[in-house]
């Protein structure tokens, strides 16, 4: 036992890899919000009047709705006035290639694993890369543009799609949706926004690298996906974010609208800093993310590999409006140090035939905490709905903690839901039995995760889940001896 | 090849193991017999150190390093295997990727590069056919849904693949049919060398009748109390262990 509390230990003490932090003259708002805030970051956007008026009524629910009370770790005081609502790279023109683009920020991308140049090469992922709250990269671009593809940063969205993007903003997630979800409309810095054509097939996997990386500078991305009937796009987004002391705000919002026979794919590698051993530091990722399948036989799946921030709190839903659509929710969520992390998902079965399938992963070590937290909800009409959960939690050592809490609304008789739900802790001799044939503790720990979470990590592409099982080793790094 | 000295062993206070004295040579085979809970299998988790075991008293050399100070993944590369009593599931963990990392990391700690992809299949195959081992249960997750014979089987396949210097096999004919069996020992004596040697735990003499030992070694109340040839096991087939129990009550106060 005492190995383990060495290792345990050892694990805690871990520094976080990509914590660094890169030196580019910043355009910062001042700490602060109010709307004199709201109006200047939409003006330095160059925004239309509606858009600036829908970023005040965000604004006004957010002062209206409370704080939420369910959650399952104890909420932190956010001084949301001292807090910076934007910033952006001063240097603002958009770059032709690679060469005008500031040094410094492509060694950060290199220390992040990411060089652009090589991912343009070799992978055939389009990087759209948001360094803090402005695109400064784009690329392949003409590939999609040829496709009638929309791939390109909000704010260019706002000026070149202004009729799209005000058709289907904030029709999924309500702005009254939450107080996060509220604040987010109201100073919202950048984002995607992607728009696939009718019957057309993306080529490529779509990425976004989002970083935070100016002090005090809360992180408020949109991100708006539209899959026109018979489309199908597979959208990748993965970060990693600097150390530092202080505690930051990472707000996000993501909306998936899928039309007729349309399917969208959403993967997240989630890595922000966790904060130390004591708990100091790391970043709060309060997300609201849903889709909808508004046509028959459309489909939306959440696939998310969740391994940093101190605390992450989001559920992925996906409304089942079209008649015989499918939701699908895959999700691995580790904690350790002093991680929290309360996440699941929404199914809501509208239509007809609705299918939806939820497969949990919670990993739990150190003094992590982590929740699975699910609503399965079945309307009246939803005929013949099927749902089938299963969620399992994984501990390693005796200081962390798991919890379940699913919850079942069925309105209709012929609907038909399934929960499976187990808890186990790594072995001894399961670590023991790799061990004798030569492999380490550490390695055992590596193996036996991974396999736990191959399930979902097998519904990534090939190049994220590479990522994904990287992040989840240097994670759990000799969490038992 | 093994010399253990004087082993004294306990878990959570209590003495398993009260002086052990062995010492096996490499192209021997020795069988521990014994009557259940005399510390045969105790025997076999000291040498591949497991962490519940203290050992209090003792040495154990193998190959002329001191085995007890070493991890027990250092003592599986130095080349001591462990068949287990009952093989451990884990899901999740491709059988033939787990084997091919534990092909590695023996090679790494030998100073030899990784096996390339080719070479590792090519080997896979030969040790394959050699131990009549059913090739649908290398791609499927570590003895997770195995009967109990095919974990068996996977384990002693695993022995083929690593080659060993020292196996010990901790009751392996435990839950065998005879099938099962015939194949597991056939499989044994064909791993049989020059170059290795093999500690089989057992309670039954079945198992001898295939794998025929070169020395027996009856384990009583943590204590080897009486070694022979593989005639011995007979012996004790016929008569059982209490003949041996009054023996040794007979000479306790002597020693």
């Amino acid at each position: 036992m005492s190995a383990e509390q060495d290792i345990l230990q050892e694990l805690a003490g871990r520094d976080y890899e990509f914590g660094f932090e890169t030196d580019i003259e910043m355009d910062i708002a001042p700490p602060g919000l109010n709307e004199d805030i709201i109006r200047f970051i939409s003006a330095k956007k160059n925004e239309p009047e509606w858009l600036l008026e829908w970023r005040l009524k965000g604004f006004q629910l957010f002062q209206k709705l409370a704080m939420p009370t369910w959650q399952n770790f104890k909420l932190p005081e956010v001084d949301f006035q001292s807090v910076s609502y934007y910033a952006a790279p001063k240097n603002k023109v958009k770059y032709e290639s690679l060469d005008e683009v500031d040094p410094e920020l492509l060694r950060t991308f290199e220390k992040l694993g990411i060089p652009l140049e090589e991912q343009k090469m070799l992978s055939g992922v389009a990087v759209d890369a948001v360094f803090d709250s402005v695109s400064v990269a784009t690329t392949f671009k003409k590939q999609l543009n040829e496709l009638g593809i929309i791939f390109c940063s909000f704010t260019e969205a706002v000026q070149e799609h202004p009729e799209l993007l005000r058709k289907y903003l904030g029709t999924v997630v309500p702005q009254s949706d939450n107080i996060y979800a509220a604040l987010n409309c109201a100073v919202f810095s950048d984002g995607s926004f992607v728009y696939i054509p009718k019957g057309v097939r993306c080529p490529m996997e779509l990425s976004t690298y989002f970083r935070i990386n100016a002090k005090n500078t809360g992180q408020f991305e949109r991100t708006l996906i539209v899959a026109d009937e018979g489309s199908y796009v597979s959208y990748l987004e993965g970060c990693t974010a600097p150390m530092r002391d202080e505690n930051q705000l990472h707000a996000a919002v993501v909306e998936l609208i899928a039309m007729d026979n349309a399917e969208i794919k959403y993967s997240t590698v989630q890595n922000w800093y966790p904060g130390d051993a004591e708990g100091k530091g790391g970043i709060y990722n309060f997300v609201t993310k849903r889709g909808i399948c508004k046509g028959k036989n459309s489909k939306i799946s959440w696939t998310q590999v969740e391994t940093g921030s101190a605390i992450t709190w989001k559920y992925p839903g996906v409304i089942l409006q079209g008649d015989n659509s499918i939701g699908e929710f895959y999700s691995v969520a580790v904690t350790s140090k002093r991680q929290v992390a309360d996440t699941g998902t929404k199914m809501v079965h509208i239509g007809k035939n609705t299918r939806s399938r939820i497969i949990s992963k919670g990993i739990s070590a150190v003094h992590g905490q982590n929740t699975y937290r699910g609503l399965v909800k079945v309307g009246p009409n939803a005929t013949n709905a099927r749902n089938f959960t299963q969620c399992d939690s994984l501990l390693i050592g005796d200081r962390c903690g798991a919890h379940t809490f699913p919850y079942i609304e069925s309105k209709n008789n012929t609907a038909m839901v399934e929960h499976e739900a187990t808890t186990s802790k790594i072995g001894e001799d399961q670590v023991f039995y790799l061990n004798q044939r030569g492999i380490d503790s550490e390695q055992a720990v590596n193996m036996i995760v991974n396999g736990y979470a191959k399930e979902v990590l097998n519904q990534l592409p090939m190049e994220f889940a590479v990522e994904a099982q990287k992040l989840l080793s240097i994670t759990l790094e000799g969490s038992v001896g | 090849m093994l010399n253990i000295k004087n082993l004294h062993a306990a878990v959570e206070g209590n003495a398993i193991l009260k002086g052990i004295n062995l010492n096996v040579k490499a192209g021997e085979v020795h069988a521990i017999m014994g009557p259940n809970g005399s510390g045969k299998s105790s025997l076999a988790s000291v040498l591949a150190g497991r962490e519940a075991y203290e050992v209090t008293d003792g040495s154990v050399e193998f190959e002329g390093k001191d085995l007890l100070d070493m991890s027990p993944e250092v003592r599986a590369r130095e080349g001591v295997f462990l068949a287990f009593q009952y093989p451990v599931e884990i899901p999740g963990v491709s059988n033939i990727n787990f084997l091919k990392t534990a092909v590695n990391e023996i090679r790494a700690y030998h100073g030899q590069p990784p096996m390339q992809a080719k070479a590792f299949l090519d080997m896979l195959k030969s040790k394959q056919k050699l131990m009549e081992f059913d090739a649908n249960l290398m791609n499927r997750s570590l003895n997770e849904g195995f009967s109990g014979g095919e974990k068996k089987r996977n384990d002693i396949f695993q022995m083929a693949m690593l080659e060993p210097k020292l196996a010990i096999m901790d009751e392996t004919d435990s839950g065998l049919d005879i099938d099962a069996l015939r194949v597991v020992s056939a499989g044994v004596n064909k791993l049989r060398s020059k170059d290795n040697a093999f500690i089989i735990i057992t309670h039954y003499q079945r198992l001898l009748e295939y794998i025929v030992p070169d020395f027996v070694h009856v384990l009583y109340n943590g204590r080897i109390v009486k070694s022979g040839t593989k005639e011995l096991a007979l012996e004790l087939e016929e008569k059982g262990y209490d003949w041996l129990k009054e023996d040794i009550r007979l000479e306790e106060p002597v020693q």
